[in-house]
């Protein structure tokens, strides 16, 4: 293969790892609450924002980041499942869907307003800085990693989803909630936890782009109608689907 | 049904409530709207539609407040413009004169829209900067329609004097024509003869490539290719991996402002001057520097109308328009909007009457312009000014002995060289032109901006100031 | 004064403040007003009587305002034809959609009309005769019928007044008519509306075509009237726009979303000023209304104003 098609396969792998993580945690709300967030695209970027904040105010670093960011937008999508979304459960996921529309425009309106529409840099960290050659292009490390991990966690998700007691549990409140409260289950729990790893997963993915692009307020908004074309296609819910598609997704687009 | 009517009636009453008090606070002020002129112009009665016929005169900033070229222009093209307004005494011809501002978010429909509603209900005026080319194509139109001035001190597309000249338009500073003869120029004399273009995919990145393109076939060069990318762009790995995969001597980047910064920063990244490429930054101002620093930027040639350390006029000036903008330096489109601003209140205080914009740009080009920025200049029958252009090489971190001390000069072009021949534009307003091969294109853009003006044929602007 | 005496007053009332609009008010504000009134309708037509949420409503809007945009600048054809034109395109694009989409339901059909939005949106973004970022300029405004010019801002004021009062009634029609019946027992239960024999996806399909072509009908009315058709028109944003409106204004109801448009409209100029404060605005209100104000402001002031004498009618 020349070096032009192998090196824009390399990199529709890397935006690949964008898609599949973000439709990942998309289809796994989905896949439970059968509501499309919207929000998913404004949790990215919170990550992203969080991630610089420390770095500019509290001095943390990106490793820092990467533990603390989603374990903060994680809590944070929490307490929005149990203040609001959870008040729409009874009506049509519809609702939920503008909710979670009207969030994203909120949240990425305030943060617009506070940093402007263009992007704060966010430096690539020491010890992934500089670039390898791999013959056929010459790859930056940084890159290298953002692949790795993002199909790391896809893979440590999928596993836990279709392997574990816990993913089963999913599963079946997925199917039945009604049914799995019988068997003692607090479904609602449920709930609030799956929004939260997805928001979690989301700040992940955000954390892992901001060195690579800006930290932008409107970094999430384009992304995540692709995202969506994604999850569409894979299969509304569907885990495994959705990282296969966000994967091949970033392929082709590099292609065209 | 009543109920129905009642509730619809109640809502317009609020509405058209409200459109009336913006008479007077009026303007869509961009950003935190700080340090707006006070309305000392009284605006008469509601949604006022006429032209300054109330007392003051009124010059509006249309720009980039918060997206990619907001350095280089944004606040900092307010500040100039109010340099040159209060330089002038705050008062031009006896009447007071008001700076206000708003952001056309690089969007031409937003952008017409602020324009449109300036020009036909606030009493603008002049339009001032606009660094957005398919922005500025359009407040372009409105102006000759409205019979208003605009001085186009932020765009580059050479067709703002070329086929869609108009006698009501300045093309302040800069245009592609110049960048490509400068910077395009001395790149391929210098070695650089296969191109590879990256371009920002709107009028402005079109406009450059294009003249550019001439440039390079002209002098013996061959461009491999080229690729788009839409306008503030993040994500440039894989339009650098084309160009890298064409082997191009040059990178031809056809963009500007935060989508440069991102390319070239790039590119570093990917290492793309290993392998013996060279970038060429079509159009960089001296914010893109700073935000690049001098280990990516180091030897960057680039074209530029204004520099900062030029000499003592623009030392000078310089200062005080630094301790006013977050002690930044100004970049050549802040610049011309200064001497822009102050070129046109001389012409209005010669012409004695703002409001028919034909008239003042005519006096515009009567006077032979002089300021400390620019120096001697003129302006030709196209609406182009014409100074000279400098080619300036970008210091390494070394060479670099102060804080802004970012270039070196290569080489001054002077100023009958720097612009394209006015005959040979193919502006319509220049006798003996030569026919472009879209006529078409001139024509209709001024059949069509007939639009709100209601003249007819080449009824010369009757100050149609839209009372009716 | 009997009940019917009281509407006509009413009305004429109206008819008269509107038509004395544009000397109080600048015609502009007011046109683009009325276009995005007229939008929301549409796309009330669709949500509120269907019960079909659509997100991609934005590419009826703006495919429609290029397709005028276009035939007014380069075939110069004048405003009414070249507006029919946008609406033709837009019904038939609409025709395409809805024959794909119809067949989905609720969040399904929400996010394939997305798809289908974003698709659109990227083809007007990459063909050239769309200008791309550069969109369309120059969009003469032309003469109606060949005769009045609509270069003067209060010609072409009672133009789209006109046009947006017939797109409104034409509406009201639909909705207020056998077809509309059907299309509310099917908001209400598909499954029965289905067992009484009744096209279900026949008559969504009209109603989505409808929908598409009211907008197109909005679009390209806003496209001569600014003179220009740019990408934002088709972008997803102007799509969640229209369901701001509609939310915000009262789904379901005739006035609801002219209401809400004024509104949305209104708040983007009166707040210009305070630059981005706009879409905080905008995203709150969205989050608020769909959490306590379901019924839109239109919707809520029907459950709470007792009515009077009015005559039995399925909605206000």
């Amino acid at each position: 293969m020349s070096s032009v098609v192998l090196s824009q396969l390399l990199l529709g792998l890397i935006n690949g790892s964008f898609y599949a993580l973000l439709s990942l945690g998309l289809a796994l709300i989905f896949g439970l609450m059968k509501i499309v967030n919207f929000a998913h695209g404004a949790l990215y970027m919170l990550g992203a924002l969080l991630a610089w904040l420390m770095l500019e105010k509290l001095g943390l670093g990106y490793g820092w980041a990467l533990l603390l960011s989603p374990l903060v937008i994680g809590g944070l999508s929490a307490l929005v499942e149990i203040g609001l979304i959870r008040r729409l459960r009874h009506l049509d996921p519809l609702y939920g869907l503008l909710l979670t529309f009207g969030l994203a425009l909120l949240i990425q309106a305030l943060a617009v307003m506070k940093y402007g529409t263009s992007g704060q840099p966010y430096p690539v960290p020491k010890f992934l800085v500089g670039a390898d050659n791999l013959g056929f292009m010459i790859l930056p490390r940084y890159r290298m990693w953002v692949i790795t991990a993002s199909i790391v966690v896809c893979l440590a998700v999928w596993a836990v989803i279709e392997k574990t007691r816990l993913g089963s549990t999913l599963r079946a409140a997925a199917e039945n909630p009604r049914l799995l409260e019988a068997f003692g289950v607090s479904v609602p729990r449920l709930v609030t936890a799956t929004y939260a790893f997805g928001g979690a997963l989301a700040a992940f993915a955000g954390v892992l782009a901001a060195p690579m692009q800006q930290v932008r307020p409107l970094m999430g908004v384009d992304i995540i109608i692709v995202v969506f074309a994604v999850v569409t296609v894979g299969g509304l819910g569907s885990i495994g689907g959705s990282i296969i598609t966000g994967f091949a997704l970033g392929i082709a687009e590099g292609f065209t | 049904m009543v109920r129905r009517i009642a509730i619809l009636t109640l809502t317009s009453a609020l509405a058209l409530a409200c459109n009336k008090d913006k008479g007077e606070g009026g303007g869509e002020k961009g950003g935190e709207g700080k340090g707006e002129g006070k309305v000392t112009a009284e605006t008469g009665t509601a949604g006022e539609k006429s032209g300054a016929g109330a007392a003051g005169i009124r010059i509006g900033v249309l720009t980039d407040m918060s997206g990619l070229y907001a350095d280089l222009s944004g606040e900092g093209s307010v500040e100039a413009a109010k340099m040159a307004v209060e330089e002038a005494g705050g008062k031009v011809a006896g009447k007071t004169i008001e700076v206000i501002s708003a952001d056309h978010r690089n969007k031409p429909d937003v952008g017409s829209a602020v324009a449109r509603r300036w020009l036909e209900n606030e009493g603008v005026d002049v339009i001032v900067d606009v660094p957005t080319s398919s922005v500025a194509l359009a407040v372009n139109e409105l102006t000759r329609a409205q019979n208003k001035v605009f001085i186009a001190s932020g765009p580059a597309s050479a067709d703002l004097t070329g086929k869609a000249c108009s006698p009501n338009t300045v093309h302040w500073t800069y245009d592609t024509w110049a960048l490509a003869n400068g910077t395009g120029g001395e790149v391929v004399r210098s070695g650089g003869k296969t191109w590879f273009f990256i371009t920002a995919d709107y009028a402005f990145g079109q406009a450059l490539e294009r003249d550019v393109t001439k440039v390079v076939t002209e002098a013996g060069g061959k461009v491999l290719g080229g690729v788009k990318h839409p306008l503030n762009n993040t994500d440039f790995s894989s339009f650098l991996m084309q160009a890298q995969g064409s082997k191009a001597q040059v990178i031809g980047l056809a963009n500007a402002g935060g989508d440069t910064i991102n390319t070239i920063k790039q590119a570093a990244e990917f290492g793309l001057g290993k392998s013996g490429q060279k970038l060429a930054g079509l159009l960089v101002f001296i914010s893109d520097v700073h935000a690049l620093g001098l280990d990516v930027a180091g030897g960057l040639m680039l074209t530029t109308a204004f520099y900062w350390d030029h000499d003592d006029g623009t030392r000078e000036w310089s200062k005080k328009f630094a301790a006013r903008h977050d002690g930044k330096m100004p970049t050549m489109v802040q610049a011309g909007v200064y001497a822009g601003v102050r070129h046109y209140l001389k012409a209005v205080a010669e012409a004695g009457d703002e409001s028919d914009g034909r008239k003042v740009v005519e006096a515009m080009k009567k006077i032979p312009t002089d300021d400390p920025l620019f120096g001697k200049g003129t302006i030709d029958a196209n609406g182009r000014k014409r100074h000279p252009v400098y080619l300036y090489q970008v210091k390494t971190k070394d060479e670099s002995k102060a804080p802004w001390d970012y270039y070196k000069l290569v080489r001054e072009i002077p100023a009958d060289q720097a612009f394209n021949d006015p005959a040979k534009t193919g502006c319509s307003l220049v006798a003996g032109a030569a026919a472009p091969a879209d006529a078409k294109g001139a024509a209709d853009a001024k059949g069509d901006a007939k639009g709100a003006a209601d003249a007819k044929g080449d009824a010369k602007g009757d100050a149609k100031s839209g009372t009716k | 004064m009997t009940s019917a005496g009281r509407q006509r007053i009413a009305l004429l009332v109206a008819v008269v403040l509107l038509c004395a609009a544009p000397y109080v008010a600048y015609p502009i504000f007011l046109m683009k007003v009325m276009c995005f009134a007229l939008f929301a309708c549409a796309f009330n037509l669709l949500l509120g009587y269907a019960g079909l949420l659509s997100f991609g409503h934005a590419m009826f809007f703006g495919v429609a305002g290029y397709a005028s945009a276009h035939a007014a600048k380069v075939w110069g054809l004048t405003p009414e034809l070249s507006i029919g034109f946008g609406v033709l395109v837009a019904a038939a694009l609409g025709a395409v959609v809805g024959r794909l989409a119809i067949r989905l339901a609720g969040i399904y059909f929400a996010m394939i009309t997305l798809a289908f939005a974003q698709m659109i949106y990227f083809y007007c973004l990459q063909t050239p005769f769309t200008g791309g970022e550069n969109g369309i300029q120059a969009v003469p405004r032309g003469k109606l019928l060949g005769l009045i010019s609509l270069a003067d801002n209060y010609s072409l004021y009672y133009f789209v007044l006109a046009v947006t009062l017939g797109g409104i009634a034409v509406t009201y029609r639909a909705v207020h008519s056998p077809f509309g019946e059907v299309l509310a027992a099917i908001r209400e239960n598909e499954p029965r509306a289905v067992s009484l024999g009744y096209h279900t996806d026949h008559h969504k399909l009209i109603a989505f075509v409808l929908s598409a072509a009211l907008s197109g009908l909005a679009g390209g009315t806003k496209a001569i009237v600014f003179q220009l058709a740019s990408l934002t028109d088709v972008q997803w944003p102007t799509s969640g726009e229209v369901v701001l409106m509609t939310l915000v204004g009262g789904i379901g109801t005739i006035t609801g979303p002219l209401v809400g448009a004024t509104l949305v409209v209104m708040s983007e100029d009166l707040l210009a000023s305070l630059g981005g404060w706009i879409s905080v605005i905008q995203g709150f209100f969205f989050v608020l209304c769909v959490l306590l104000f379901r019924r839109g402001i239109v919707g809520s002031l029907a459950h709470w104003w007792p009515r009077r004498s009015s005559p039995p009618s399925s909605s206000s």
